[in-house]
């Protein structure tokens, strides 16, 4: 049996100092150590929760989190909380039914009991205040915000599940393994790439292709900085290197279950160690053409008309709204379009009045919630087009629509016209 | 014919039932119908059966940590497992006995056991009762 050293002030949590509630939280917090093998549990700076959308807490979940509200479980270190299944102002003009919104509502009140900030965002990352630094340690769910920070920030965090998460924000620590460990770090596979990867889209499609490849592996990019433009200190606007990131994580999460790639010359381990990275024994993938992944996520390329146009995934961030709103500007859509974000992200572009714009075109800039959370298909969306690779993987999957996947322009287009538009000119 | 094993304690508890043996790894979140314990998952080799009010033995979980909440969802339906046995277990089935109050024990050889096999577990220890040596 693996030996977990504990404080004695984690063991007098484990054997119920403070209640029930924590006591609970260090259980799981202990059982997840000894089974991984860790030493010893480490303080984390920042905790993200997934498992908010009522979908997937169902009835049962729901009185769980107020049960453990209610035996004092409180959260000792910042908290937010990933996307729900709803906006939560707005539900009712969005045309959510009643009885899927009051169990989500009372969902999220058990996480606000507990100390959680209701952020309802997969992109945390994004956030001035929480906005995560090089060598923290985390304990993040939501897997696409844990490939940023481990791989674009150079911060420390395991893929945690929803209660995991929740049980590491109530004691304040998590147990000591895997992406904890700079041993555990290392790359498993070198990518070559000997194709244009250009736009957004392209970004997605290349998750795929190297997704499928490397499953839980640690891809490391030799030669992909170089269609990167150079990445800022200031990553919480998204820009144009962020807002390719953002979707090559998420879909590599996604497609595989990678947790960390390393980019040669650009993310940090890899600025300061190199091929110091490569495991021995890393095998070798040459990428010779992204067409593979974009004939899995343009799953129904005979779908012309649009119901749905969905822009953010991960969650948009501001350069992605500048983005749009530009393109739309004095436009008159056709088709429904959601632009999902946070909350936060939608204030900050409020003040650049690009929600209004969006919004005098007939686009949504819809907070809390996106299409892959949201019950879509009680909204009457059957045909949906996006450019984010996530998206393409999981609405066919939970939602049963029709995708088409595009670059940015190409999805603005559908919704202009309410239909897809052949392939145009990249960006 | 008795067996005695025993292995390392992820949720304690002291319960007696009938085993349900599957030397498939099992996913939880769409692999199990949360209000009847029925697995789904059509390429599983167990398709079609109930894991409710079994002592379940399978190597260990896969798929979505969303699965712990299935686990949970199963025990608030009455139809989860009274305990599960898994050779190596993961997060998503050892949050998902904490969370779901199931006896839980891993790092057993699951080749001991067979489907029907009346087990008895205490904490970390096992008894495998068999009728007749097949």
């Amino acid at each position: 049996m693996t030996d977990l050293n504990l404080t004695s002030e984690e063991q007098a949590l484990l054997e119920g100092a403070a209640g029930p509630g924590v006591q609970r939280a260090m259980e799981i917090v202990v059982a997840l150590g000894r089974i991984y093998g860790a030493a010893d549990l480490v303080p984390v700076e920042h905790v993200q929760i997934s498992g908010v959308s009522y979908k997937n807490l169902g009835d049962a979940g729901v009185a769980f989190l107020h049960e453990w509200a209610g035996q004092g479980a409180k959260v000792r270190v910042p908290t937010t909380l990933n996307p729900a299944g709803m906006e939560l102002a707005r539900w009712q003009e969005m045309g959510f039914d009643a009885e899927f919104a009051r169990p989500q509502l009372a969902a999220i009140d058990a996480f606000v009991r507990m100390g959680v900030v209701p952020t309802m965002s997969c992109t945390p990352y994004l956030f001035p205040n929480y906005a995560p630094r090089r060598g923290a340690h985390l304990a993040w769910a939501e897997s696409s915000a844990v490939v940023w920070a481990n791989s674009v920030v150079g911060a420390f965090t395991n893929r945690e599940g929803g209660p995991s998460a929740l049980a590491a924000a109530i004691v304040g620590r998590t147990a000591r393994y895997g992406y904890h460990l700079p041993e555990q770090r290392r790359a498993t596979h070198v990518i070559e790439i000997r194709c244009p990867v250009k736009s957004i889209a392209d970004f997605g499609a290349l998750s795929y292709v190297v997704g499928k490849a490397v499953g839980d592996g640690v891809p490391y990019f030799v030669d992909l900085a170089s269609w990167l433009p150079p990445l800022p200190d200031d990553l919480t606007e998204g820009g144009a290197a962020g807002d390719r990131l953002k979707t090559l994580g998420a879909g590599l999460a996604a497609y595989g279950a990678v947790a960390l790639y390393h980019i040669e010359g650009y993310t940090p381990e890899a600025r300061d160690l190199g091929r110091k990275l490569l495991s021995s024994h890393a095998k070798r993938l040459v990428v010779e053409s992204l067409d593979e992944g974009y004939a899995v996520m343009d799953a129904n390329p005979e779908t012309t008309e649009i119901d749905l146009v969905t822009i953010g995934c991960p969650h948009a961030s501001l350069s992605e709204l500048r983005r749009v709103a530009e393109r739309l500007r004095g436009e008159r859509l056709r088709a429904r379009l959601w632009v999902t974000t946070a909350r936060l992200t939608r204030e900050r572009a409020e003040a650049e009045g690009l929600v209004r714009i969006i919004e005098e075109a007939g686009g949504e800039v819809v907070a809390d919630t996106c299409a892959v959370v949201a019950p879509i298909r009680g909204l009457g969306v059957r045909r949906m087009a996006t450019n984010a690779g996530k998206m393409a993987c999981y609405a066919p999957m939970h939602s049963g629509v029709e995708m088409r996947y595009g670059t940015l322009d190409q999805c603005l287009e559908a919704a202009i016209r309410g239909s897809w538009p052949k392939a145009l000119s990249d960006q | 014919m008795k067996i005695k094993l025993t292995g390392r304690v992820i949720r304690a508890g002291r319960v007696e039932g009938e085993a349900l043996v599957s030397h498939a790894p099992i996913g939880f979140l769409g692999g199990v119908d949360p209000e009847t314990g029925v697995i789904l998952d059509p390429n599983h080799p167990l398709k079609g059966k109930s894991i409710a009010g079994k002592i379940l033995v399978f190597p260990h979980g896969k798929g979505s940590t969303v699965g712990s909440y299935t686990i949970l969802r199963l025990a608030r339906s009455g139809a989860a497992p009274l305990a599960m046995i898994n050779a190596n277990s993961e997060a998503i089935t050892a949050v998902g006995a904490i969370i779901a109050d199931i006896p839980m024990i891993d790092q057993v050889d699951i080749y001991h056991f067979r489907t029907g096999d009346l087990v008895r577990i205490e904490n970390e220890r096992i008894e495998i009762v068999r009728e007749n040596n097949l």
